[in-house]
Order: structure tokens, then C-alpha cells, then sequence
């Protein structure tokens, strides 16, 4: 019983870790680029999860101050991870940009591929 | 260039809306959320929504490439130039407290300067990154 | 306790994420991405953080489908069967997780008031804001003054991070192509 109530006390950590290492392991094993930044974005929100969880506080509101509320939920990761969203999907589109230009370059986004010809040459 | 006509009809009407609602998100950042990151994005929205619809070359008459290519440093350089005025003026990079007449009102219009200076380089960013991708594949 | 609402979005995040997993056609998968970007946006909002909600379903489920999009209309939109063996992956990801998965049971449970999170900080924040900013929304008072430099970092990351997209892709050769036309049409 305590484990189970451990368990939905920690529930979203666990979710968000199995997101991260969900992340990894596109990142590790799948050899397509383009799913490679998809498994990095997931990675990435995974992330976001693990900061705006544990400024939640239950009974709190969104921190914009009112009369009307005395808890608000913590506003630090909030601005932490808000530039972090927009900063990843910049770097996101560099990834692609440079998988554009590999794709012009070996006519393949495969990495078995590049390296491949990489090594035929 | 043989869309459809609801398609056609629904994002002229909603397009002036979108941008509208930016500056809302923009303006209003201070009292709920929103703020010029989001407002940005809204806006480059607003043009991609216009390329997807009505082709590029409509897109370009909304958002020349010449001004959103200047957008993207010129938001950068509002943001640190705020900082470096309130330099000027005897205090620390970035403290915006001696802007106006008391240290409370600076700090709105602080806050409001540099909010301008992201909206500027975020919406010309993804605009100017969407512009590069559709470019690459004509 | 977790609420309901935060279990049922939370479980169904961890579905999707198995679906991007096992989708091998890369249309599929951008568009579970942007699923997926929506589901997050809900659950933040479920969270309380309203600002980071808004940001999370304009910049990841719109501008990064539409860049992932372009990307593979550039490119492919099938991905190749994986030839090499998966399982170290599976087995470093198992183990990765594992570790973390310990690394979480000492922390404070989820939405506990009393976490040193909320003692550090944050309270002057939402003590003074109004009082010294004029700004009601906190998380704009923070980005914007009392966090200041780091917003301008991330302002000066974006740029670049444009700058390089812009150098990567542009082909400033046909460009100077075209200019010629035009002075050649005058």
C-alpha cells in the first residue's frame, strides 16, 4: 500500500523518465536523422516535464497575482523552461537545416548510408 | 493555385485576426500569459498560414524577406541596447529602475522595451526559418 | 496525490511516445510529434504554468511541424528498417532509467508546498513583483527584469541559431542569379 501511494505521489517523475530514456534510445538506435531530432525533441520535453512538475503545488494557481488566491504554483522554472521551448525549436531547425544539406550532399539521411559511402570513397 | 474556396475564404477572414490576437498576447503579457516569445510566434503563424494558402509571393507582400532578415538582429539589439542605456545612466547592464521618473514605472517600461526587442527577433526568426526551408525547395 | 486529469494526460504522453517509437513512416511521426506537443501544452496547463503552455502549443506543435514538414518534403518520408542490433540500446536505456527512476524516490512528493523548491527564491518574487515592477504576471516580471540576462542570452541563441539556418539553406549563389535578372529585365 505505501508503495502504491509512493508510486502516485511519484508518478510524473517516472513518466517523464521513461520519456527521457524513450528519447535516448530513438536517438541511439534508430539510424534516420530526421527521427534522431524527433527522439532529441522528446528528450528535450522530457525535460520541461521534470522542471514544471515539482513547481506545481496542489491547491495553487498560475502565478499571476490576484486578490482573489493566496498559493501560487513557482514561477522560476516556468520562465526557465518558456526561452528553453523557443531555443529548442531554433536549434531543432539548425538540425534540419544540416539535414537538408546532408541529404543534397549523399542523397541519403540514412547514418548506415553516409557511413557507408563514407567509407567506399 | 486551385484551393479550395472555404479554405481560401476562412484564412483571409481570420488572417488580420491572428495578428491581432499577437498584439494582444504581446501587449497583455503583463497582466495574464503571454509575452513576446509567444506573441512572435503567433505572428510568423500568421505568415506561414498566408504562404500555405495563398503561395509564397503573397507571403513576401506581407513579410518582405528584406525586413524580416533585418528583424532578426534588430530585436537583439533593442534588448541590449535597453541595457546599455540604463548603463549610460550610472547603473548596473540591464537595471532598468533610472528609465523614468520612478522606479517602478522604469521597470514597466523596462520590461515592455525588452518584450518588444524578443517579439521582433522571435517573429523574424521563425519567419526568416521558414522562408529558408520553402526557398531550398523550389 | 496526483490528480486524475495529470495521470490520464500523462499516461497517454507515454502512449504517444511509444507510437513516435515504433512509426516508421516519418509523416506518421511528425504528426504524432505535434500530438504529442499538444498533449504536453495540456498537461502544463493542467500544471499551472499557463505561460509555458501557450509557448509549448504555438512553438512545438505549429512551428516545429511545419519546419519538420519542410524538412521532409526536402527529403524522405520513409525510414529505412534498422539493421543493427537494438538491444544495447534497450539495455543502456533500461539501465539509464533504472538509475534515474532511484534518483526520483527521495524527492518531495508530487505538489507538496513544503518542497525547498518554493523556499528559495520564488516567494520574494511573488511577494514583490507588483510592488517593485508594476507586472502582475510573475513569469513576465522574472523573464523580463529580474532574470534579464538570461532571457538575453536565449534572445542572442535564437538569432543565431537563425543566422545559421539561413547560411545553411540560402543558395547565395542563384540569388545573385536573380538579382542580374531583374537588373537585366530593367
Amino acid at each position: 500500500m505505501a508503495a502504491l501511494a509512493n508510486l502516485a505521489d511519484h508518478y510524473n517523475y517516472i513518466i517523464t523518465i521513461f520519456l527521457m530514456v524513450a528519447g535516448l534510445y530513438v536517438v541511439i538506435a534508430h539510424g534516420n536523422m530526421i527521427k534522431k531530432l524527433v527522439g532529441l525533441s522528446i528528450f528535450q520535453t522530457s525535460v520541461y516535464l521534470l522542471y514544471i512538475g515539482p513547481a506545481k503545488i496542489i491547491g495553487g494557481t498560475a502565478p499571476i497575482i490576484d486578490a482573489a488566491f493566496g498559493v501560487y504554483s513557482n514561477p522560476l522554472p516556468h520562465v526557465l523552461i518558456l526561452t528553453a521551448i523557443v531555443v529548442g525549436v531554433a536549434t531543432l531547425a539548425l538540425g534540419l537545416a544540416l539535414v537538408v544539406r546532408i541529404n543534397e550532399a549523399y542523397g541519403t539521411i540514412e547514418e548506415d548510408e553516409i557511413f557507408e559511402r563514407d567509407i567506399a570513397e | 493555385m486551385s484551393l479550395d474556396l472555404i479554405i481560401r475564404v476562412g484564412t483571409k477572414l481570420i488572417l488580420p485576426f491572428i495578428l491581432l490576437f499577437a498584439l494582444y498576447v504581446q501587449f497583455h503579457g503583463d497582466f495574464g500569459p503571454g509575452g513576446g516569445f509567444q506573441a512572435g510566434v503567433i505572428a510568423a503563424g500568421m505568415v506561414i498560414l498566408a504562404a500555405i494558402t495563398f503561395g509564397m509571393d503573397a507571403a513576401k507582400r506581407i513579410a518582405p524577406p528584406r525586413l524580416v532578415e533585418f528583424m532578426v538582429p534588430l530585436g537583439v539589439l533593442i534588448y541590449a541596447g535597453t541595457g546599455v542605456v540604463a548603463l549610460l545612466m550610472g547603473r548596473n547592464f540591464l537595471d532598468y529602475s533610472v528609465l523614468g521618473h520612478d522606479p517602478v514605472h522604469a521597470r514597466e517600461l523596462g520590461i515592455f522595451l525588452v518584450e518588444a526587442g524578443v517579439l521582433v527577433t522571435v517573429s523574424g526568426t521563425m519567419t526568416a526559418l521558414f522562408y529558408a526551408f520553402v526557398e531550398r525547395g523550389r | 496525490m496526483i490528480s486524475i486529469v495529470n495521470a490520464a494526460l500523462l499516461t497517454l504522453l507515454a502512449t504517444v511516445t511509444v507510437a513516435i517509437v515504433r512509426q516508421r513512416s516519418l509523416f506518421g511521426v511528425v504528426i504524432l510529434a505535434g500530438a504529442y506537443s499538444f498533449l504536453m501544452a495540456s498537461l502544463l496547463i493542467a500544471l499551472d504554468a499557463v505561460d509555458v503552455a501557450m509557448t509549448e502549443a504555438s512553438v512545438g506543435a505549429g512551428i516545429s511541424t511545419v519546419v519538420l514538414l519542410a524538412t521532409l518534403h526536402l527529403t524522405r518520408t520513409r525510414e529505412a528498417p534498422v539493421r543493427r542490433h537494438n538491444l544495447v540500446a534497450l539495455l543502456l536505456s533500461v539501465v539509464v532509467g533504472g538509475a534515474l527512476v532511484l534518483g526520483t524516490l527521495a524527492l518531495p512528493p508530487f505538489g507538496a508546498a513544503d518542497a525547498v523548491i518554493h523556499h528559495h527564491v520564488a516567494p520574494h518574487y511573488l511577494a514583490n513583483s507588483v510592488r517593485e515592477t508594476g507586472v502582475a504576471n510573475v513569469v513576465t516580471s522574472v523573464l523580463a527584469d529580474y532574470r534579464g540576462y538570461d532571457t538575453l542570452g536565449e534572445t542572442t541563441v535564437i538569432f543565431t541559431a537563425g543566422i545559421g539556418v539561413m547560411l545553411l539553406l540560402r543558395s547565395f549563389r542563384g540569388r545573385r542569379r536573380a538579382r542580374d535578372d531583374e537588373d537585366g529585365a530593367q
